[in-house]
């Protein structure tokens, strides 16, 4: 009954080969497929490798932790969380209060955290509340309560009492600047942390190792009774509840952690990024991610820390590999948005309309 | 001239997937015949109508064997539009009408009288307007032949669920060549005096020349109305007689009558008694669909094997979810004196209680999950096993060395046919899903077990591993053993005492080795048993 160990012939057997490309999944084997020819591409055309790969690990780094966010929900089986820009606006406030104490390095990126924490804790809680009421429906009323929230949140931008003169309008003197910069403040600080050069490529050691610890946390997570509950209440809600597991709390659970992933998440990508982007910005932030769950493998009943990875790891780099290589293919034309849309709306499209095969 | 016959069956045999279901079938039913077909579930009734009325099930499974014949004429049904071309109507169970509709608009659906119209005449028949007047007029009709008034421009929401029955019925004998009505537990749903209106509107319809199939396991109704009463009992016809020549005591002892294979249990070295008892059910009431039990009370001798039988839809099923909180539930229940808290799953694995539901991959399985932790996800849950400590102080994981090399314990004990502990359960056959069911529940080492309806689906090899499992843990371990089956078989193979539930109560509870005689009557309310020890 021990698992066999697999030998050169095995590898060469039909069966184990249809296996794998079962268990590893058709639109994973397209994606890398598409990405390998990307790079073959980029490279025939002479662009500067290095740059390309350098741009995919931060891109990775930056949104992992957004990605994660999308874990907890899909594993208790309420779904996608659209309504990501809730827990990334917790991140956004925490970002401005630790700029308006003018903290800086350190100090200020993990005050953001700190003071989003809370935030993202409440929030996280009212809007379990909300999608409790609304089983079944979780996904479309979370996107559009995320709507919802960035448009209330451009109010709040506005008319918020902060005083600190580099965040505010130039003209007027009151209400926020659409985009903050953060070289003053904590740009760029885990990028640049432990960050070396190796053969041209620039790794971001701080940015990855910062992902890397939150999917261990996550990893290890999912084998405590909690966690254990939480993927019971996913797979089946009646056994969960006949092991004497509260669905209804491991839900709510879920929802905020998720909620504060995102907030953490949205600090870690605004570092990454050097600005702090309010009022609208934050309203599409749950596609891209949503799409880098599904593309490494995620559904709705289903997700592991892994399938996040990957996913991220295919998206990030085949958006960042798409862009420049598209652009130079088509020259004169502005493909590469285009691309970019119809590759993360496409895969959502795909898999929120898959069924099952079994 | 031999009488004619508006149905016969000739030798209907139908097997599913290697089981027969249906043995050499043959009955026939006159004009105006009330026909009566009684047997227990799982004797082969709803098969044999799904036969008459052409589903698709049948079809699928591969058809039968036999013939059908339709007034002399040798028919091949194959679908229910043709039985209904063919004059036959069925009466559902559950009711199949549309809330929002008048009682003539759901009597007539997709039957409509139209009259033409100037859009008609241009588009077609599909825009003629309905002719209200007309249909209405049809509908009184209809219920006049079933004596009784409605108003027909009522919506069905409104109305009474026996009235409903009554619609559904106008329904069928508004077709104008109706010839032959399946009622099939007509009465399932309705009170004492609503049921006796049916039986009226039954003997009423019979008069007019209608010939009705009525399918039941209430015997007095049987006795009340009916003129030839033919018997199944394990997909077999045991026999046909008209009923002169019946009483109730003779149906219900061969509706249950079978040759009892007690296998010898071994002893104990004390027998349970009464003097002590480990649970206590007082007035237990359970909102489950369909198997609502009702002010139950019943006491658990520890150690025994006590079993619960009873026809469905009288609430056996419904004891085991309440008491394990899956269900709404009210009332008192006791184990060693101390009062659980009802719907509360929680409270009732920690008093030491396990349960095995009858919704195998409903409830019991987590059917992509391995079969590791489909067996300790519970006691994780629980009673906080197979955890051990982390880096950090309070936090505990999953053990997966000890679970690996449980569940490895536990295949090879329960003998569960698998490539190793972390196939997913989809993947394995109905028994062994069953015995991992099982490995989940002894793992909680529960003092009491509830185990509902432990062979459905399962085949015979599988089914006498369980049953001798279920004996073993109970000799082995002492473990009090409460057994919910429809098979009333398996029941009286393994258990102490059988307690027989009938409309939500206890009504009465037998020895295994009572006459086959008063097990029938008792399942039938028609008698309530007295404890006996």
């Amino acid at each position: 009954m021990e698992t066999k160990v697999l030998t050169a012939k095995d590898y060469l057997n039909k069966e184990a080969i249809r296996a794998f490309f079962v268990g590893f999944g058709l639109p994973r084997l397209i994606i890398s497929g598409f990405l390998l020819i990307l790079f073959i591409l980029a490279f025939i055309m002479k662009m500067d490798l290095t740059i390309l790969l350098s741009d995919s690990l931060v891109r990775i780094g930056m949104n992992g932790l957004l990605v994660l966010a999308m874990l907890p929900t899909l594993v208790t089986g309420v779904g996608l969380n659209f309504g990501l820009p809730i827990g990334f606006i917790c991140g956004l406030v925490g970002g401005v209060i630790s700029m308006e104490l003018n903290l800086v390095g350190f100090r200020g990126l993990f005050s953001a955290i700190l003071f989003s924490l809370p935030l993202a804790v409440i929030t996280g809680y009212l809007y379990a509340a909300l999608l409790e009421r609304v089983r079944g429906q979780e996904m479309m009323v979370g996107t559009y309560l995320g709507f919802s929230v960035v448009a209330g949140m451009c109010i709040f931008w506005l008319m918020a009492p902060f005083k600190n003169p580099v965040m505010i309008f130039a003209i007027g003197g009151k209400g926020l600047r659409y985009t903050l910069t953060l070289f003053q403040h904590f740009g760029k600080v885990l990028n640049n942390l432990l960050a070396f050069s190796l053969m041209g490529v620039v790794i971001p050691t701080g940015l990855l190792l910062f992902f890397a610890f939150f999917c261990l946390l996550a990893h290890l997570f999912f084998r405590t009774r909690t966690g254990l509950a939480m993927i019971a209440t996913g797979a089946n809600p009646l056994y969960a509840s006949s092991s004497g597991i509260n669905i209804r709390a491991m839900r709510y659970t879920s929802i905020i952690l998720s909620n504060v992933l995102a907030a953490i998440g949205a600090i870690v990508y605004a570092q990454s990024y050097g600005f702090l982007q309010l009022y609208t910005a934050p309203l599409y932030a749950a596609f891209p991610a949503v799409a880098a769950a599904l593309i490494g493998g995620a559904t709705l009943k289903k997700a592991t820390v892994s399938q996040i990875i990957v996913g991220t790891i295919l998206f990030q780099t085949l958006l960042t590999i798409a862009l420049p290589v598209t652009q130079t293919a088509l020259r004169g034309a502005d493909i590469s948005e285009i691309a970019r849309m119809i590759i993360s709306n496409g895969m959502i499209l795909y898999a929120l309309t898959r069924a099952e095969r079994r | 001239m031999p009488e004619s016959y508006v149905l016969e069956l000739k030798g209907i045999t139908k097997n599913y997937f290697g089981t027969t279901v249906l043995k050499g079938i043959s009955l026939s039913v006159k004009a105006g015949e009330i026909h009566a077909l009684v047997g227990e579930n799982g004797a082969g009734k709803s098969t044999l109508m799904n036969l008459i009325f052409g589903m698709p099930v049948i079809h699928e499974t591969g058809g039968f064997e036999g013939d059908i014949f339709i007034d002399g004429q040798k028919v091949n049904i194959t679908s229910p539009r043709q039985a209904m071309e063919l004059g036959i109507g069925m009466v559902h169970q559950e009711f199949m009408l549309l809330p929002g509709f008048t009682v003539t608009e759901n009597i007539k659906l997709n039957r409509e009288l139209s009259k033409a119209n100037l859009v008609s005449k241009t588009f077609g028949s599909s825009f003629e307007t309905l002719d209200y007047p007309a249909m209405q007029n049809d509908t009184s009709l209809a219920m006049k032949k079933l004596g009784l008034s409605i108003d027909e421009t009522s919506l069905v929401a409104g109305l009474p669920v026996g009235y409903m029955q009554f619609v559904e019925i106008a329904r069928e004998i508004d077709k104008k060549n109706v010839r032959l009505l399946v009622f099939d537990e007509p009465t399932a749903v309705l009170t004492e005096s609503e049921a006796e209106y049916l039986i009226t509107a039954m003997r009423l319809l019979a008069a007019q020349g209608i010939a009705i199939l009525f399918i039941t396991h209430r015997l007095d109704e049987v006795m009340a109305c009916s003129d030839m009463i033919t018997i199944l009992r394990d997909g077999e016809m045991v026999t046909s007689i008209s009923r002169s020549n019946a009483s109730l005591e003779r149906i219900a002892e061969l509706m249950v009558g079978r040759k009892l294979e007690r296998a010898q249990l071994p002893p104990r070295a004390v027998e349970p008694h009464d003097q002590d008892l480990i649970l206590e059910l007082n007035n237990l009431q359970v909102q489950m669909p369909g198997e609502q039990v009702r002010n139950l009370n019943l006491k658990v001798r520890r150690g025994e094997i006590l079993g619960i039988g009873g026809l469905a839809g009288q609430g056996k099923i419904g004891i085991a979810n309440g008491v394990m909180g899956l269900y709404p539930a009210s009332g008192e229940v006791y184990k060693d004196q101390n009062q659980i808290k009802l719907n509360d799953s929680k409270d009732a694995l920690q008093s030491g209680m396990a349960f095995v539901s009858e919704d195998r991959r409903g409830v019991g399985l987590l059917v992509d999950e391995s079969i590791a932790l489909n067996i300790v996800l519970t006691s994780i849950e629980a009673q906080q096993k197979f955890l051990r400590p982390a880096v950090l102080p309070g936090v505990r994981l999953i053990d997966k060395k000890s679970v690996r090399s449980y569940t490895l314990k536990m295949i090879k004990d329960l003998d569960i046919r698998c490539t190793g502990p972390n196939q997913p359960v989809r993947r394995l056959s109905g028994g062994n899903q069953q015995k991992v069911c099982l490995a989940r529940a002894f793992t909680l080492k529960p003092e009491v077990l509830w185990i509902s309806e432990p062979t459905r689906g399962i085949d015979v090899g599988a089914k006498q591993l369980v049953l001798d499992l279920l004996v073993q843990m109970n000799r082995e371990y002492g473990m009090t053993i409460i057994m919910t089956s429809s098979e009333l078989t398996e029941l009286r193979r393994i258990c102490d005492r059988i307690a027989l539930v009938y409309k939500g109560r206890v009504a009465g509870i037998l020895r295994p080795d009572a006459s086959d005689l008063e097990f029938g009557l008792v399942m039938a309310g028609k008698k309530t048993a007295k404890e006996v020890g």
